[in-house]
Protein backbone atom coordinates (compact mmCIF):
# COMPACT_ATOMS: atom_id res chain seq x y z
CA UNK A 1 0.00 0.00 0.00
CA UNK A 2 2.31 2.66 -0.93
CA UNK A 3 2.06 5.60 -3.77
CA UNK A 4 5.15 7.44 -5.31
CA UNK A 5 3.62 10.28 -7.51
CA UNK A 6 0.00 12.13 -8.08
CA UNK A 7 -1.13 10.02 -10.56
CA UNK A 8 -0.55 6.72 -8.41
CA UNK A 9 -2.15 8.53 -5.38
CA UNK A 10 -5.15 9.02 -7.57
CA UNK A 11 -5.18 5.38 -8.96
CA UNK A 12 -5.52 3.81 -5.84
CA UNK A 13 -8.25 6.42 -4.30
CA UNK A 14 -10.36 5.42 -7.94
CA UNK A 15 -9.46 1.95 -6.65
CA UNK A 16 -10.14 1.77 -3.17
CA UNK A 17 -13.04 4.31 -3.68
CA UNK A 18 -11.64 6.50 -0.61
CA UNK A 19 -10.54 9.72 0.40
CA UNK A 20 -6.78 11.15 -0.21
CA UNK A 21 -6.71 11.16 3.67
CA UNK A 22 -7.78 7.81 3.65
CA UNK A 23 -5.20 6.35 1.61
CA UNK A 24 -2.21 8.22 3.40
CA UNK A 25 -3.09 6.93 6.85
CA UNK A 26 -3.70 3.42 5.48
CA UNK A 27 -0.05 4.15 3.44
CA UNK A 28 1.35 4.77 7.42
CA UNK A 29 -0.02 2.04 8.66
CA UNK A 30 0.95 -0.54 6.04
CA UNK A 31 4.73 0.73 5.52
CA UNK A 32 5.43 3.31 8.87
CA UNK A 33 6.02 2.02 12.16
CA UNK A 34 2.53 3.54 13.75
CA UNK A 35 -0.75 2.10 14.64
CA UNK A 36 -3.70 3.82 13.07
CA UNK A 37 -4.65 4.68 16.96
CA UNK A 38 -0.93 5.85 16.98
CA UNK A 39 -1.04 8.26 14.22
CA UNK A 40 -4.35 9.68 14.63
CA UNK A 41 -2.93 9.97 18.87
CA UNK A 42 0.41 12.00 17.33
CA UNK A 43 -1.98 14.15 14.52
CA UNK A 44 -3.66 15.06 17.57
CA UNK A 45 -0.86 16.39 19.55
CA UNK A 46 0.26 18.11 16.27
CA UNK A 47 -3.02 19.91 15.73
CA UNK A 48 -3.04 21.22 19.66
CA UNK A 49 0.38 22.66 18.94
CA UNK A 50 -0.73 24.57 15.54
CA UNK A 51 -3.80 25.67 17.10
CA UNK A 52 -2.66 26.91 20.30
CA UNK A 53 0.02 28.78 18.10
CA UNK A 54 -2.14 30.32 16.11
CA UNK A 55 -3.55 32.30 18.85
CA UNK A 56 -1.49 33.13 21.42
CA UNK A 57 -0.31 35.68 19.19
CA UNK A 58 -3.14 37.76 19.12
CA UNK A 59 -3.87 37.51 22.96
CA UNK A 60 -0.72 37.92 23.57
CA UNK A 61 1.88 39.98 21.03
CA UNK A 62 5.02 37.75 20.95
CA UNK A 63 8.30 39.85 19.80
CA UNK A 64 10.74 38.27 17.40
CA UNK A 65 14.54 37.15 18.36
CA UNK A 66 15.70 39.69 15.34
CA UNK A 67 13.12 42.12 16.24
CA UNK A 68 11.68 42.24 12.61
CA UNK A 69 8.04 41.32 13.33
CA UNK A 70 5.64 41.05 16.35
CA UNK A 71 2.26 42.16 16.81
CA UNK A 72 1.22 41.84 13.43
CA UNK A 73 -1.58 38.53 14.38
CA UNK A 74 -3.09 41.25 16.78
CA UNK A 75 -3.20 44.00 14.90
CA UNK A 76 -4.40 42.60 11.79
CA UNK A 77 -7.90 40.97 14.45
CA UNK A 78 -8.36 44.37 15.88
CA UNK A 79 -8.33 46.65 13.03
CA UNK A 80 -10.87 44.11 11.38
CA UNK A 81 -13.38 43.66 13.86
CA UNK A 82 -17.28 43.91 12.74
CA UNK A 83 -18.04 44.87 9.42
CA UNK A 84 -14.07 45.56 7.70
CA UNK A 85 -13.33 42.33 6.76
CA UNK A 86 -11.97 43.30 3.30
CA UNK A 87 -11.57 39.43 2.93
CA UNK A 88 -14.07 37.57 4.24
CA UNK A 89 -14.00 36.36 7.65
CA UNK A 90 -12.52 32.99 7.00
CA UNK A 91 -9.88 34.44 4.98
CA UNK A 92 -9.24 36.93 7.69
CA UNK A 93 -9.01 34.90 10.75
CA UNK A 94 -6.72 32.57 8.82
CA UNK A 95 -4.30 35.36 7.90
CA UNK A 96 -4.31 36.27 11.56
CA UNK A 97 -3.62 32.69 12.50
CA UNK A 98 -0.51 32.05 9.89
CA UNK A 99 0.87 35.37 11.16
CA UNK A 100 0.56 34.28 14.76
CA UNK A 101 2.08 30.67 14.32
CA UNK A 102 5.07 33.18 12.55
CA UNK A 103 5.84 35.22 15.90
CA UNK A 104 5.80 32.25 18.08
CA UNK A 105 7.97 30.79 15.62
CA UNK A 106 10.37 33.76 15.28
CA UNK A 107 10.43 34.18 19.04
CA UNK A 108 11.58 30.20 19.80
CA UNK A 109 8.23 28.77 20.91
CA UNK A 110 7.20 25.44 20.15
CA UNK A 111 5.65 24.96 16.80
CA UNK A 112 4.90 22.04 13.86
CA UNK A 113 6.96 22.75 10.98
CA UNK A 114 4.29 21.76 7.89
CA UNK A 115 6.52 21.65 6.25
CA UNK A 116 8.81 23.60 7.00
CA UNK A 117 9.15 26.09 9.49
CA UNK A 118 9.04 28.82 7.47
CA UNK A 119 6.09 27.53 6.10
CA UNK A 120 4.56 27.06 9.62
CA UNK A 121 1.56 29.79 9.34
CA UNK A 122 -0.03 28.08 6.24
CA UNK A 123 -1.68 25.07 7.41
CA UNK A 124 -3.22 25.89 11.11
CA UNK A 125 -4.25 28.94 9.43
CA UNK A 126 -5.90 27.72 7.20
CA UNK A 127 -7.69 24.49 9.15
CA UNK A 128 -8.45 26.46 12.06
CA UNK A 129 -10.22 29.39 10.14
CA UNK A 130 -12.48 26.35 8.56
CA UNK A 131 -12.72 24.54 11.62
CA UNK A 132 -14.50 28.13 13.28
CA UNK A 133 -16.51 28.94 9.55
CA UNK A 134 -17.61 25.27 9.09
CA UNK A 135 -18.15 23.78 12.24
CA UNK A 136 -15.44 20.81 11.84
CA UNK A 137 -14.83 18.46 14.59
CA UNK A 138 -10.84 18.01 15.34
CA UNK A 139 -11.23 14.30 14.01
CA UNK A 140 -12.34 16.48 10.47
CA UNK A 141 -9.68 18.32 10.41
CA UNK A 142 -7.55 15.68 10.92
CA UNK A 143 -8.62 14.33 7.84
CA UNK A 144 -7.40 17.82 6.38
CA UNK A 145 -3.84 17.35 8.06
CA UNK A 146 -3.65 13.50 6.52
CA UNK A 147 -4.97 15.26 3.41
CA UNK A 148 -2.35 17.68 3.37
CA UNK A 149 0.64 15.16 4.20
CA UNK A 150 0.14 13.22 1.24
CA UNK A 151 0.62 16.20 -0.96
CA UNK A 152 3.80 17.22 1.24
CA UNK A 153 5.33 13.51 1.16
CA UNK A 154 4.82 13.72 -2.74
CA UNK A 155 6.72 16.80 -2.54
CA UNK A 156 9.59 15.89 -0.05
CA UNK A 157 10.04 12.44 -2.24
CA UNK A 158 10.02 13.67 -5.82
CA UNK A 159 10.79 17.43 -5.56
CA UNK A 160 12.33 19.37 -2.21
CA UNK A 161 10.53 21.36 0.75
CA UNK A 162 13.70 22.93 1.30
CA UNK A 163 14.36 27.48 0.93
CA UNK A 164 18.14 26.94 0.51
CA UNK A 165 17.65 24.18 -2.39
CA UNK A 166 14.85 25.12 -4.22
CA UNK A 167 13.66 28.74 -2.57
CA UNK A 168 10.47 29.78 -1.23
CA UNK A 169 8.72 28.38 -3.55
CA UNK A 170 9.24 24.86 -2.25
CA UNK A 171 8.28 25.90 1.58
CA UNK A 172 5.47 28.51 1.59
CA UNK A 173 4.58 27.22 -2.04
CA UNK A 174 4.48 23.85 -0.83
CA UNK A 175 2.29 24.17 2.03
CA UNK A 176 0.04 26.62 -0.20
CA UNK A 177 -0.62 23.33 -1.70
CA UNK A 178 -0.87 21.37 0.89
CA UNK A 179 -3.59 23.66 1.99
CA UNK A 180 -5.31 24.11 -1.17
CA UNK A 181 -5.90 20.13 -1.41
CA UNK A 182 -7.23 19.57 2.20
CA UNK A 183 -9.47 22.81 1.80
CA UNK A 184 -10.85 20.68 -1.40
CA UNK A 185 -11.42 17.39 0.32
CA UNK A 186 -12.84 19.03 3.55
CA UNK A 187 -15.17 20.97 1.78
CA UNK A 188 -16.09 17.46 0.08
CA UNK A 189 -13.81 17.83 -3.21
CA UNK A 190 -12.84 15.11 -4.86
CA UNK A 191 -9.54 13.65 -4.70
CA UNK A 192 -8.32 14.93 -8.41
CA UNK A 193 -9.87 18.51 -7.67
CA UNK A 194 -7.30 18.12 -4.11
CA UNK A 195 -4.74 17.96 -6.98
CA UNK A 196 -5.59 20.05 -9.31
CA UNK A 197 -5.38 22.73 -6.53
CA UNK A 198 -2.15 21.60 -5.54
CA UNK A 199 -1.14 22.49 -9.26
CA UNK A 200 -2.70 25.70 -9.69
CA UNK A 201 -1.35 26.48 -5.94
CA UNK A 202 2.43 25.04 -7.35
CA UNK A 203 2.06 26.79 -10.47
CA UNK A 204 0.84 30.37 -8.98
CA UNK A 205 3.95 30.37 -6.64
CA UNK A 206 6.38 29.51 -8.67
CA UNK A 207 9.56 31.17 -9.14
CA UNK A 208 9.12 32.43 -5.42
CA UNK A 209 12.55 33.52 -3.81
CA UNK A 210 13.82 32.67 -0.19
CA UNK A 211 15.08 36.27 0.71
CA UNK A 212 15.00 36.81 4.66
CA UNK A 213 15.77 39.82 5.92
CA UNK A 214 18.84 39.79 8.15
CA UNK A 215 19.00 35.49 7.39
CA UNK A 216 16.39 35.58 9.54
CA UNK A 217 13.12 33.88 9.66
CA UNK A 218 10.97 36.87 10.11
CA UNK A 219 10.64 39.10 7.28
CA UNK A 220 9.54 38.66 4.32
CA UNK A 221 8.23 34.82 5.39
CA UNK A 222 5.88 36.24 8.13
CA UNK A 223 3.71 37.74 5.11
CA UNK A 224 4.24 35.41 2.54
CA UNK A 225 2.36 32.95 4.83
CA UNK A 226 -0.37 35.23 4.48
CA UNK A 227 0.16 34.61 0.35
CA UNK A 228 0.35 31.00 1.16
CA UNK A 229 -2.71 30.95 3.03
CA UNK A 230 -4.85 33.06 0.51
CA UNK A 231 -3.07 31.34 -2.67
CA UNK A 232 -4.61 27.88 -0.93
CA UNK A 233 -8.10 29.60 -0.18
CA UNK A 234 -8.27 30.97 -4.50
CA UNK A 235 -7.09 27.54 -6.23
CA UNK A 236 -9.08 25.07 -3.79
CA UNK A 237 -11.95 27.61 -5.06
CA UNK A 238 -11.01 27.01 -8.65
CA UNK A 239 -10.54 23.47 -8.16
CA UNK A 240 -14.23 22.91 -6.61
CA UNK A 241 -15.80 24.61 -9.47
CA UNK A 242 -13.59 22.01 -11.95
CA UNK A 243 -11.05 24.43 -13.14
CA UNK A 244 -8.21 22.93 -13.74
CA UNK A 245 -4.56 23.41 -14.39
CA UNK A 246 -2.87 22.41 -17.57
CA UNK A 247 -0.09 21.40 -16.68
CA UNK A 248 -0.61 17.91 -14.02
CA UNK A 249 0.65 17.49 -10.60
CA UNK A 250 3.80 15.33 -11.13
CA UNK A 251 4.70 17.26 -13.54
CA UNK A 252 4.34 20.80 -11.58
CA UNK A 253 6.24 19.18 -8.65
CA UNK A 254 9.21 19.01 -11.33
CA UNK A 255 8.76 21.47 -12.94
CA UNK A 256 8.91 23.85 -9.38
CA UNK A 257 12.11 21.96 -8.56
CA UNK A 258 13.96 23.00 -11.82
CA UNK A 259 12.98 26.42 -11.59
CA UNK A 260 14.55 26.31 -7.49
CA UNK A 261 18.09 24.53 -9.21
CA UNK A 262 18.06 27.34 -11.55
CA UNK A 263 17.86 29.99 -8.82
CA UNK A 264 21.17 31.67 -7.96
CA UNK A 265 22.31 30.93 -4.46
CA UNK A 266 21.56 34.03 -3.43
CA UNK A 267 17.74 33.74 -3.43
CA UNK A 268 17.84 30.56 -2.01
CA UNK A 269 17.65 31.22 2.36
CA UNK A 270 21.39 32.69 2.18
CA UNK A 271 20.01 36.37 2.49
CA UNK A 272 22.26 37.53 0.02
CA UNK A 273 19.60 39.16 -2.54
CA UNK A 274 16.29 39.99 -2.84
CA UNK A 275 14.79 41.94 0.02
CA UNK A 276 17.45 40.47 1.91
CA UNK A 277 20.10 42.95 -0.54
CA UNK A 278 18.13 46.15 -0.51
CA UNK A 279 19.48 49.14 0.89
CA UNK A 280 16.94 48.44 3.64
CA UNK A 281 17.42 45.25 3.95
CA UNK A 282 21.12 45.70 4.47
CA UNK A 283 20.64 47.26 7.68
CA UNK A 284 19.78 44.37 9.21
CA UNK A 285 22.64 42.62 8.46
CA UNK A 286 24.69 42.97 11.80
CA UNK A 287 23.04 39.68 12.88
CA UNK A 288 25.24 38.06 10.59
CA UNK B 1 14.45 5.17 -0.42
CA UNK B 2 13.79 5.96 3.12
CA UNK B 3 10.26 5.75 4.67
CA UNK B 4 8.88 9.70 4.33
CA UNK B 5 6.53 9.49 7.41
CA UNK B 6 3.36 11.83 7.84
CA UNK B 7 5.19 13.35 10.69
CA UNK B 8 8.27 13.68 8.45
CA UNK B 9 5.65 16.26 6.82
CA UNK B 10 3.53 17.27 9.26
CA UNK B 11 6.71 17.85 11.98
CA UNK B 12 8.46 18.11 13.20
CA UNK B 13 7.33 19.66 16.17
CA UNK B 14 10.15 22.19 17.65
CA UNK B 15 11.37 24.96 18.83
CA UNK B 16 11.55 27.94 16.02
CA UNK B 17 12.40 29.50 13.68
CA UNK B 18 13.65 27.47 10.95
CA UNK B 19 13.14 23.30 10.36
CA UNK B 20 17.12 23.41 8.76
CA UNK B 21 18.82 25.79 10.63
CA UNK B 22 17.22 25.26 14.23
CA UNK B 23 15.49 21.71 14.16
CA UNK B 24 17.53 20.18 12.06
CA UNK B 25 20.77 21.46 13.81
CA UNK B 26 19.40 20.12 17.27
CA UNK B 27 19.36 16.92 15.66
CA UNK B 28 22.21 17.02 14.28
CA UNK B 29 23.92 17.67 17.22
CA UNK B 30 22.33 15.32 19.24
CA UNK B 31 23.31 12.19 16.60
CA UNK B 32 26.79 13.43 16.82
CA UNK B 33 26.69 13.21 20.68
CA UNK B 34 25.40 9.78 20.82
CA UNK B 35 27.73 8.80 18.58
CA UNK B 36 30.54 10.13 21.22
CA UNK B 37 31.51 7.81 23.72
CA UNK B 38 32.69 9.44 26.68
CA UNK B 39 32.47 13.32 28.80
CA UNK B 40 32.83 16.11 26.80
CA UNK B 41 35.35 18.61 27.85
CA UNK B 42 35.14 20.71 24.89
CA UNK B 43 33.06 20.73 21.33
CA UNK B 44 34.04 22.92 18.60
CA UNK B 45 31.69 23.28 16.00
CA UNK B 46 32.53 24.32 12.31
CA UNK B 47 29.54 26.05 10.51
CA UNK B 48 29.66 25.88 6.60
CA UNK B 49 27.69 26.98 3.73
CA UNK B 50 24.24 28.53 4.46
CA UNK B 51 24.73 27.87 8.11
CA UNK B 52 27.62 30.09 8.22
CA UNK B 53 25.56 33.23 6.51
CA UNK B 54 22.67 33.11 8.94
CA UNK B 55 23.35 30.83 11.45
CA UNK B 56 22.88 33.50 14.13
CA UNK B 57 19.31 34.72 13.33
CA UNK B 58 18.45 31.01 13.25
CA UNK B 59 19.40 30.22 16.83
CA UNK B 60 21.15 27.27 14.52
CA UNK B 61 24.60 28.00 17.24
CA UNK B 62 21.96 27.74 20.48
CA UNK B 63 19.99 24.38 18.61
CA UNK B 64 23.67 22.54 17.65
CA UNK B 65 25.02 22.97 21.41
CA UNK B 66 21.26 22.22 22.49
CA UNK B 67 21.90 18.96 20.56
CA UNK B 68 25.22 18.27 22.01
CA UNK B 69 23.80 18.73 25.35
CA UNK B 70 21.07 16.08 24.62
CA UNK B 71 17.79 17.80 23.86
CA UNK B 72 15.42 17.21 21.16
CA UNK B 73 14.32 19.88 18.89
CA UNK B 74 11.00 20.43 20.94
CA UNK B 75 12.61 20.79 23.96
CA UNK B 76 12.47 24.77 25.47
CA UNK B 77 15.49 24.35 27.09
CA UNK B 78 17.12 24.45 23.45
CA UNK B 79 16.85 28.82 24.55
CA UNK B 80 19.14 28.38 27.27
CA UNK B 81 21.64 25.82 25.86
CA UNK B 82 24.65 28.40 26.00
CA UNK B 83 23.98 28.66 29.71
CA UNK B 84 23.01 25.32 30.32
CA UNK B 85 26.38 24.39 28.84
CA UNK B 86 28.46 26.49 31.02
CA UNK B 87 26.72 25.25 34.06
CA UNK B 88 27.52 21.44 32.98
CA UNK B 89 30.89 22.60 32.49
CA UNK B 90 31.34 21.97 28.91
CA UNK B 91 33.62 24.86 26.92
CA UNK B 92 32.05 25.61 23.10
CA UNK B 93 33.69 27.46 20.18
CA UNK B 94 31.89 28.39 17.19
CA UNK B 95 33.92 28.62 13.74
CA UNK B 96 32.65 29.99 10.34
CA UNK B 97 34.47 28.90 7.37
CA UNK B 98 32.84 31.13 3.97
CA UNK B 99 35.86 29.59 2.17
CA UNK B 100 35.12 26.05 1.83
CA UNK B 101 31.71 25.10 -0.79
CA UNK B 102 29.90 22.17 0.75
CA UNK B 103 28.10 19.94 -1.09
CA UNK B 104 24.98 20.89 0.85
CA UNK B 105 24.39 24.33 1.90
CA UNK B 106 23.64 23.25 5.49
CA UNK B 107 26.95 21.65 6.85
CA UNK B 108 28.63 21.88 10.12
CA UNK B 109 31.64 20.06 11.35
CA UNK B 110 31.51 19.19 15.35
CA UNK B 111 34.61 18.08 16.94
CA UNK B 112 34.03 16.60 20.07
CA UNK B 113 37.44 16.58 23.04
CA UNK B 114 36.57 14.11 25.91
CA UNK B 115 37.86 14.68 29.54
CA UNK B 116 40.26 11.58 29.15
CA UNK B 117 41.61 13.02 25.85
CA UNK B 118 38.71 10.93 23.33
CA UNK B 119 38.06 12.57 19.98
CA UNK B 120 35.14 12.31 17.60
CA UNK B 121 34.86 14.69 14.69
CA UNK B 122 31.82 14.65 12.63
CA UNK B 123 30.37 16.57 9.95
CA UNK B 124 26.63 16.47 9.36
CA UNK B 125 23.80 17.93 7.26
CA UNK B 126 20.45 19.01 7.04
CA UNK B 127 18.75 18.42 4.03
CA UNK B 128 15.04 20.34 4.95
CA UNK B 129 12.05 19.69 7.01
CA UNK B 130 14.63 19.04 10.18
CA UNK B 131 15.96 15.62 8.60
CA UNK B 132 19.46 15.53 8.42
CA UNK B 133 22.18 12.77 7.66
CA UNK B 134 25.83 12.18 9.30
CA UNK B 135 28.00 12.38 5.87
CA UNK B 136 31.62 11.75 8.01
CA UNK B 137 33.33 10.48 10.70
CA UNK B 138 36.61 11.23 11.58
CA UNK B 139 37.13 12.28 7.99
CA UNK B 140 35.91 9.17 5.83
CA UNK B 141 32.55 10.24 4.20
CA UNK B 142 29.60 8.21 5.46
CA UNK B 143 25.73 8.14 5.20
CA UNK B 144 23.11 7.71 8.14
CA UNK B 145 20.50 9.61 9.68
CA UNK B 146 19.78 7.92 12.70
CA UNK B 147 16.17 7.43 12.11
CA UNK B 148 16.99 3.42 12.42
CA UNK B 149 19.13 1.80 14.85
CA UNK B 150 22.65 1.97 13.69
CA UNK B 151 25.75 0.17 13.85
CA UNK B 152 28.72 2.35 13.22
CA UNK B 153 32.21 0.03 12.98
CA UNK B 154 34.76 1.80 12.70
CA UNK B 155 37.53 -1.28 10.26
CA UNK B 156 40.68 -1.82 8.52
CA UNK B 157 39.67 -2.46 4.76
CA UNK B 158 40.59 -6.23 4.91
CA UNK B 159 39.26 -9.80 3.53
CA UNK B 160 36.88 -11.04 6.15
CA UNK B 161 35.61 -8.22 8.15
CA UNK B 162 32.35 -7.76 6.52
CA UNK B 163 32.06 -11.99 7.20
CA UNK B 164 32.62 -11.14 10.50
CA UNK B 165 30.34 -8.63 10.86
CA UNK B 166 27.46 -10.30 9.23
CA UNK B 167 27.74 -13.72 11.14
CA UNK B 168 27.38 -11.41 14.91
CA UNK B 169 24.49 -9.97 13.73
CA UNK B 170 22.97 -13.23 12.66
CA UNK B 171 24.03 -14.74 15.93
CA UNK B 172 21.81 -11.88 17.18
CA UNK B 173 18.99 -12.38 15.06
CA UNK B 174 19.49 -8.38 13.86
CA UNK B 175 16.97 -8.28 10.59
CA UNK B 176 19.15 -6.18 8.56
CA UNK B 177 18.05 -2.96 6.85
CA UNK B 178 20.72 -1.62 5.31
CA UNK B 179 24.41 -2.23 5.37
CA UNK B 180 26.90 -0.20 3.54
CA UNK B 181 30.72 0.02 3.42
CA UNK B 182 33.00 3.09 3.45
CA UNK B 183 36.64 3.40 3.06
CA UNK B 184 39.38 5.84 2.81
CA UNK B 185 41.35 4.19 0.58
CA UNK B 186 42.40 0.55 -0.22
CA UNK B 187 43.63 -1.28 2.99
CA UNK B 188 42.95 1.56 4.81
CA UNK B 189 40.38 2.72 7.62
CA UNK B 190 37.13 2.31 6.65
CA UNK B 191 33.45 2.52 7.96
CA UNK B 192 30.60 -0.23 7.97
CA UNK B 193 27.16 1.10 8.81
CA UNK B 194 24.20 -1.09 9.46
CA UNK B 195 20.68 0.22 10.34
CA UNK B 196 17.83 -1.99 11.69
CA UNK B 197 14.60 -1.30 11.93
CA UNK B 198 14.51 -2.52 15.88
CA UNK B 199 16.75 -2.62 18.49
CA UNK B 200 20.01 -3.67 18.37
CA UNK B 201 21.42 -5.78 21.70
CA UNK B 202 24.17 -3.81 22.77
CA UNK B 203 25.98 -6.95 23.63
CA UNK B 204 26.64 -7.47 19.27
CA UNK B 205 29.39 -4.57 20.40
CA UNK B 206 31.71 -6.70 22.08
CA UNK B 207 31.22 -9.56 19.84
CA UNK B 208 31.82 -7.58 16.80
CA UNK B 209 34.95 -5.73 18.59
CA UNK B 210 36.69 -9.00 19.07
CA UNK B 211 37.94 -9.15 15.16
CA UNK B 212 41.63 -7.70 15.42
CA UNK B 213 41.02 -5.51 12.27
CA UNK B 214 38.18 -3.92 14.01
CA UNK B 215 39.21 -0.69 15.75
CA UNK B 216 36.16 0.16 17.13
CA UNK B 217 31.84 0.44 17.38
CA UNK B 218 29.08 2.91 18.07
CA UNK B 219 25.96 2.16 18.24
CA UNK B 220 22.71 4.26 18.21
CA UNK B 221 19.46 3.22 18.97
CA UNK B 222 16.14 3.98 16.94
Amino acid sequence: MDFESGIELLELCKKEQKKISCIMLEREVAEGKLTEEEVIERLKVSWDIMKKSSVISIEKPQKSMGGLIGGEAKKLMEATKEDKRLCGDTLTKAIAYGLSVLEVNSSMGLIVAAPTAGSCGVIPGILLAMQETYEFTDRQILKGLLNASAVGYLFMRNASVSGAQAGCQAEVGAASAMGASAIVELLGGTPEQSLQAASIAISNLLGLVCDPIGGLVESPCQSRNAVGISNAFACAQMALADITHIVPFDEMLQVMFKVGCRMPVELRETALGGNAASPTGCRFNCFH
Amino acid sequence: MKFISIFDVIGPNMIGPSSSHTAGAAAIGKLSRNLFKGEIKKVTLTLYGSFSTTYKGHGTDKALLGGVLGFEPDDIRIRDSFAIAKEEGIEYEFKVDHVTNPAHPNTVKIHFEGTKGEELITKGVSVGGGRIKIVEINGIEVDFTGEYSTLIISQTDKCGVAAHITSCLRDAKVNIAFLRIFREKKGQNAFTIVESDDQIPDQIIKDIEKHDQIHGVMLVQM
